[in-house]
């Protein structure tokens, strides 16, 4: 069977080909070329620069069997530490609070909500570098904006930055990521027509039991996307680097950071290939899942 | 048609176009380095471009730290881009060399470099400093020593005579400093370096100045590294003594990633009253005009040796110790015109350009035509701690060992681990970087 073309396939390839020049080279080779790096011992200073050896998968088996088990400064405590801050930051913090916030925001007055909405997008398009500096001021210790508040508020001071590490950047990116949660549940309600809610009114339903019975099935499908979704992100996000530097003694090294560590302070190419070879197939795994629901849900909302 | 002759105006203008030449190093014109950045400016580049006509020259002023200088040099030079002659710190060259990522000037530029008229004024010791394998790299801009800074006013108040005031004892040291702190229980009577976000600047004026007044060093006689050692226990039990035991420095600043500022500002504004530095923390950080400045410096900061564990127990038999580096200046391998570069640079360490240079900041210079400066400060420290002085290894696993270092020593003062933990730790992580016939265990 002929199937109809505009053109031949051999005029085709040639419209392909410069941007099948360009993926080449920037993306498929430089794929590759990061993994074949992670079988060598490869750095950019020191004699392994010039004359790396092939390890086969010792940057891997070190990775995963550290003589120093999983304190700070192993591949094996940043893996851990990033999935308690994607629990804690992603999970917990954006798409609860989003949830939180995106209910809540259907029963204000609407400058309320325009006036909310606001406030959380802003947090969520600012450049990562200002916001950075901003939360650095902000928890500074001797003349930070949240010890002047507490000062004036006569309760004690903190050193958030030194003694709460982990959860200064869990509270940042849930801050920062929350708007994107909020936007898309906001909608997700708003497409839920409003004679269900009408109706639970008249029978007299607590904005709970709308809540729990109403709009969190009907959009049980945005939440699945969105969790996912946060999920990836928070999974890779580098910007808690501009607060904490990964410090204080690697406690907030997170894998974005432990990669730049190892492959840009130390300079050691194989080892940051391998970690980046595996942060890929986690990834990976991530994505797949997310096709796979996605695909799921798909027939089910042609159904309703 | 216009186009035309647009492109043919390039064509021909290019060969002919004004060459460019750039100097970087880590100096900010009211910043760090202050008086390197206008010495460039003011007096190495107009003097250059009117000696040499067509030739223009430009200074890219790095801001950042020493670390992040590092990283920028390191990526530079490998991606072929860089300044052709840029301000290096002399310790990292055996690692770039390794790296092939400089060359000797010999090989770079040709056998003129040995014509230069400056090197039978450079001691064999002092280009050492820009060597490796024997290969000259560079050319140094200075050494350095390193001591404790006192601020004398301070001692004064706690009652201790800052005139004679010299430990002979890290115990004696301990002492002061606690005297001082019960006399005013806010400050931070004593800073010895330590952490990650300092980089080599706590290897440097912290961990080598503790360990070489163990009668250790990093390295043993056969240049393999000691990873299991009571000196390091010492030593790490000293830094447990003054950041957790009784809190006598500031432990956020060895922690803070903008902690090294930090202590500038403690001792500038009287809450440290010793910090271990190097001669550069008097000639440009404290100097008059810039940002931490100590007034009425002439009267208030004076110095000591810092002294060995015990009497007599440092390295060498030593009963005081001190350590020093070098930096100075490369050509950078990438350069468009090696000649020219070298031209730049031999142009720049010229005794002219020297005696220049001394009037933005006096410093000893290790050109021997060049006057020492009457700065009663530098000649006496350098007469005081050059004889007792060493360096560290020219070896290129160097500094992936001073990394590690810093973590140890950041594990200890952060209260994390104990000296017995983080020295095992160490163990480990240097083990893995230079292999376990490299290393060897004192204990």
């Amino acid at each position: 069977m002929k199937r109809f073309s505009l053109l031949s396939a051999r005029a085709g390839a040639t419209f392909m080909s410069p941007a099948g020049l360009l993926v080449g080279a920037f993306v498929i080779v430089p794929f590759f070329w990061v993994i074949f790096v992670s079988f060598t011992n490869r750095s950019l200073l020191g004699p392994t620069a010039l004359n790396p050896d092939f390890v086969w998968f010792q940057n891997y088996i070190e990775l995963f069997t550290s003589g120093r088990g999983v304190e700070p400064g192993t591949f094996g405590f940043s893996l851990i530490l990033t999935v308690q801050f994607v629990l804690f930051s992603a999970l917990i913090g954006q798409a609860l609070l989003g949830l939180l916030l995106a209910w809540l925001l259907q029963q204000v007055p609407k400058s309320v909500k325009g006036f909310t909405e606001t406030m959380v997008i802003g947090a969520w398009i600012l450049p990562e570098v200002v916001i950075g500096f901003a939360w650095f001021a902000f928890l500074d210790y001797d003349n930070g904006t949240l010890n002047g508040i507490l000062d004036a508020l006569g309760l004690p001071r903190g050193d958030w930055l030194l003694d709460y590490p982990f959860w200064v950047i869990v509270v940042f990116n849930t801050w920062r990521g929350t708007a994107f949660s909020m936007m898309l549940f906001n909608s997700a309600f708003a497409s839920i027509p409003p004679s269900y809610f009408q109706a639970a009114d008249v029978a007299g339903a607590s904005s709970w039991q709308k809540f729990r019975d109403i709009g969190l099935p009907l959009i049980r499908g945005h939440v699945v996307t969105d969790l996912i979704l946060i999920t990836m992100w928070t999974f890779n996000v580098f910007t808690p680097f501009l607060l904490t530097r990964g410090g204080p003694g690697g406690q907030t090294e997170v894998l974005s950071i432990y990669t730049y560590r190892v492959a840009f302070r130390d300079f050691d190419f194989g080892k940051g290939a391998a970690v980046g070879v595996v942060v890929m197939l986690i990834n990976l795994a991530f994505a797949l899942f997310y096709l796979w629901v996605a695909r799921k849900r798909t027939p089910r909302k042609e159904a309703t | 048609m216009k186009w035309k002759s647009v492109l043919l105006a390039l064509a021909v203008a290019t060969p002919a176009a004004a060459q460019d030449l750039t100097i970087s190093c880590r100096c900010v014109s009211d910043g760090v380095n202050s008086a390197l950045a206008d010495w460039i400016k003011e007096s190495v580049i107009p003097d250059f471009e009117a000696a040499n006509e067509g030739v223009t020259v430009s200074l890219s002023e790095f801001a950042g730290g020493d670390e992040q200088l590092t990283q920028q040099l390191a990526l530079d030079f490998s991606t072929g881009a860089g300044a052709d002659i840029a301000g290096f710190d002399g310790f990292l060259i055996p690692n770039f060399v390794e790296a092939g990522l400089l060359k000797p000037l010999e090989e770079l530029v040709g056998p003129q470099v040995n014509d230069w008229e400056g090197w039978e004024h450079i001691s064999d010791g002092s280009r050492a400093l820009m060597s490796y394998d024997g290969g000259t790299f560079g050319i140094a801009l200075g050494t350095d020593v390193r001591m404790i800074f006192v601020r004398a006013d301070l001692l004064e108040e706690a009652g201790i005579d800052p005139a004679s005031f010299q430990p002979n004892s890290w115990e004696e040291l301990l002492d002061a400093a606690r005297q001082i702190k019960e006399a005013m229980p806010d400050s931070h009577p004593l800073q010895l370096n330590a952490g990650v976000p300092m980089g080599e600047a706590t290897t440097m004026q912290g961990y080598w100045m503790a360990i070489l007044g163990t009668g250790e060093s990093i390295v043993d006689e056969e240049g393999r590294y000691i990873v299991e050692s009571q000196g390091i226990l010492d030593v790490l039990n000293l830094y447990k003594t003054i950041y957790v035991d009784e809190e006598l420095g500031d432990a956020r600043a060895q922690q803070l990633g903008d902690g090294r500022n930090r202590t500038f500002a403690n001792f500038r504004d009287g809450t440290t009253a010793m910090l271990v530095e190097g001669d550069w923390f008097y000639r440009s950080v404290t100097a008059p005009g810039s940002e931490f400045e100590v007034a009425d410096r002439d009267e208030v900061m004076t110095w000591a040796k810092m002294p060995a564990m015990e009497p007599g127990a440092g390295w060498n038999g030593q009963d005081y110790v001190t350590i020093s580096g070098g930096t100075g200046w490369v050509v950078n391998p990438n350069t468009d015109d090696p000649e020219l570069a070298w031209e730049l640079l031999s142009f720049m360490n010229s005794k002219e350009q020297i005696d220049e240079f001394q009037t933005f900041q006096p410093r000893i210079s290790i050109r021997d035509d060049v006057e020492v400066p009457n700065e009663p400060f530098l000649t006496e420290t350098s007469g005081a701690l050059l004889p007792l002085t060493t360096a560290r290894p020219n070896d290129s696993n160097y500094n992936a060992v001073s990394a590690e270092i810093q973590r140890m020593t950041e594990a200890v003062v952060s209260g994390q681990m104990s000296p017995e933990e983080a020295m095992a730790r160490y163990k480990e992580a240097v083990t893995e970087i230079v292999g376990e016939e490299n290393t060897v265990s004192l204990m």
